[in-house]
């Protein structure tokens, strides 16, 4: 018994081992705080094997909400960032803590809602009559609420068309895309997501792609490198030849390649 | 509900298949939660029997600590870890956020408790038992924790399996400090929660089918090895 026991410890130790020495091996990769759309796609699936191929670099891909994205990469804890929310991108290399923002690829906001269409969006000639329409119908509209890119742009969005979101129907769910989507397709409500997510998105039960096409949800995504000399620790080489590469003419066509379904769901735009 | 019926299908061909990239999950997955309970266990076991056998000023209060403390909401962990092990926290030196190595010690965490509470209620049950001969015996209190723990071994085993049962389960430490990167720090509960957002719901509910499975064995061989244990005891 004390043997077999002796025999256990020594295994579960070589495992304890293993799991150190796998923090260890890979020297080379980076972390890239990045955001769920990106992931959820299938985007980084499709365009970061092809950088690895060719530099060898490994990225590791952290996705969460553009906030906590923000928050991670002002810690220190990310060697790159990709999100989408200029406005906060731009503060974000104001405030010290990245050098270089630039502009890597677009799409567009899209909103969902029950295919009968409570508040008559579809017909809609701009988005800030759409959400005119649901608030003045007070048909349920799912919000992200947490802070995220599409969070900042729903909200921007809501100021535009003059309208305070409160009450009954808006719900603010605390949550990231994915889970947003399937919470508004559960209970019948509006939404807003980026096109990517809802493309790639396979519980959609009755929602559907309702308005679609203003200039004022366009949706675009950039590349930021973060500060060395808050960050020494970080790096900034292998990130750097990241962002270029994304930038480069071989990135942007990788990124423009990838579809779901036959759909191109980012369209690159780099200087 | 179709759905359920293609989980199922799905968990099977998942399993049937041998994925590689589940395989690659499921491996990390056991191999996070069993260091994380084998480490709480080193630690929970005697710290539950001292917490049973002395008596201090402060006892009663340290040991409402303890079971309370299990039960601390993961999330919770998962942040204090993430605080601790991020670059700009105490311990961001190591170098360990977003490694396996920062899920196995936010699980540590998280486990401790469970072990280490347990622990000291069956030792301090079995010591009320054998309180006299164990005096009788001449033996100090020091001495009297690696007996105890022996005489309750079969007890402990289902403790360190209620150990391993909240590793393997939980998810919201390990996606805060993992951050649950593909092939890096994706275990099987993170897997469910990024399939389950992508709308993907049969895979979700299939990798919950495995998930579930996985915990079954380690409880059945566990449970085999107590029951042999016990035969040869008669």
């Amino acid at each position: 018994m004390q043997y077999k026991a002796r025999i256990a410890l020594t295994a579960i130790g070589l495992m304890g081992l293993s799991l150190a020495a796998q923090a260890q091996d890979g020297e080379k990769y980076i972390t890239l705080a990045s955001t769920t759309s990106t992931e959820n796609s299938g985007l980084f699936d499709a365009i970061i094997p092809q950088f690895t191929d060719k530099t060898g670099i490994e990225v590791r891909v952290v996705a969460v909400g553009t906030g906590q994205a923000f928050e991670i990469a002002r810690r220190g804890d990310a060697d790159s960032l990709l999100v989408h929310d200029t406005a906060g991108e731009k503060q974000f290399v104001e405030e010290g803590y990245g050098t270089e923002r630039a502009d890597v690829m677009y799409n567009d906001f899209v909103l969902m809602g029950p295919e009968d269409d409570p508040a008559g969006i579809a017909d809609a000639e701009t988005v800030a009559e759409a959400m005119r329409l649901i608030a003045e119908a007070e048909a349920p509209f799912a919000s992200r609420g947490d802070d995220s890119g599409t969070n900042r742009a729903e909200l921007r969005l809501w100021d535009a068309a003059g309208v305070e979101p409160g009450g009954d129907w808006y719900r603010e769910l605390g949550s990231g895309m994915g889970p947003t989507l399937n919470t508004a397709a559960g209970m019948d409500a509006y939404v807003m997501s980026d096109r990517a997510t809802w493309v790639a998105f396979e519980n959609p039960q009755n929602l559907e792609l309702l308005f679609a096409g203003d200039e004022a949800l366009f949706n675009q995504y950039g590349s930021l490198l973060i500060s060395k000399e808050r960050h020494p620790h970080l790096k900034h080489d292998l990130a750097e030849q990241w962002h270029e590469w994304l930038l480069s003419e071989e990135g942007q066509s990788a990124i423009g390649d990838f579809d779901v379904n036959g759909q191109q769901l980012f369209f690159p735009n780099a200087d | 509900m179709s759905s359920d019926a293609s989980a199922l299908t799905t968990a099977l061909s998942l399993i049937l298949g041998f994925d590689p990239t589940l395989m690659e999950i499921v491996a990390l997955s056991l191999r996070v939660s069993l260091v994380a309970v084998l480490l709480a266990a080193v630690i929970g076991l005697p710290l539950g029997a001292a917490l049973a056998l002395w008596r201090f000023p402060g006892r009663g209060a340290l040991v409402v600590a303890l079971n309370a403390l299990m039960g601390l909401p993961p999330v919770v962990a998962g942040l204090c870890v993430y605080l601790l092990l991020s670059r700009a926290g105490p311990l961001g030196e190591l170098g360990l956020l977003f490694t396996p190595g920062a899920m196995v010690v936010a699980q540590v965490i998280l486990v401790l408790p469970i072990i280490a509470a347990l622990a000291r209620q069956q030792v301090e049950e079995l010591h009320q038992e054998y309180h006299e001969q164990l005096t009788s015996l001449g033996l100090s209190r020091l001495r009297m924790i690696p007996t105890l723990l022996w005489d309750a071994r079969l007890g402990l085993v289902t403790v360190i399996l209620a150990g391993f049962g909240r590793a393997s389960a939980e998810v919201g430490a390990v996606m805060i400090v993992g951050g649950n990167i593909d092939g890096v720090t994706r275990v099987m509960t993170t897997a469910i929660v990024l399939e389950t957002s992508k709308g993907n719901l049969a895979l979700a509910l299939g990798l919950g089918i495995v998930l579930l499975g996985l915990v079954a064995l380690v409880n059945a061989a566990a449970y085999l090895v107590g029951e042999t244990a016990r035969r040869r005891l008669g």
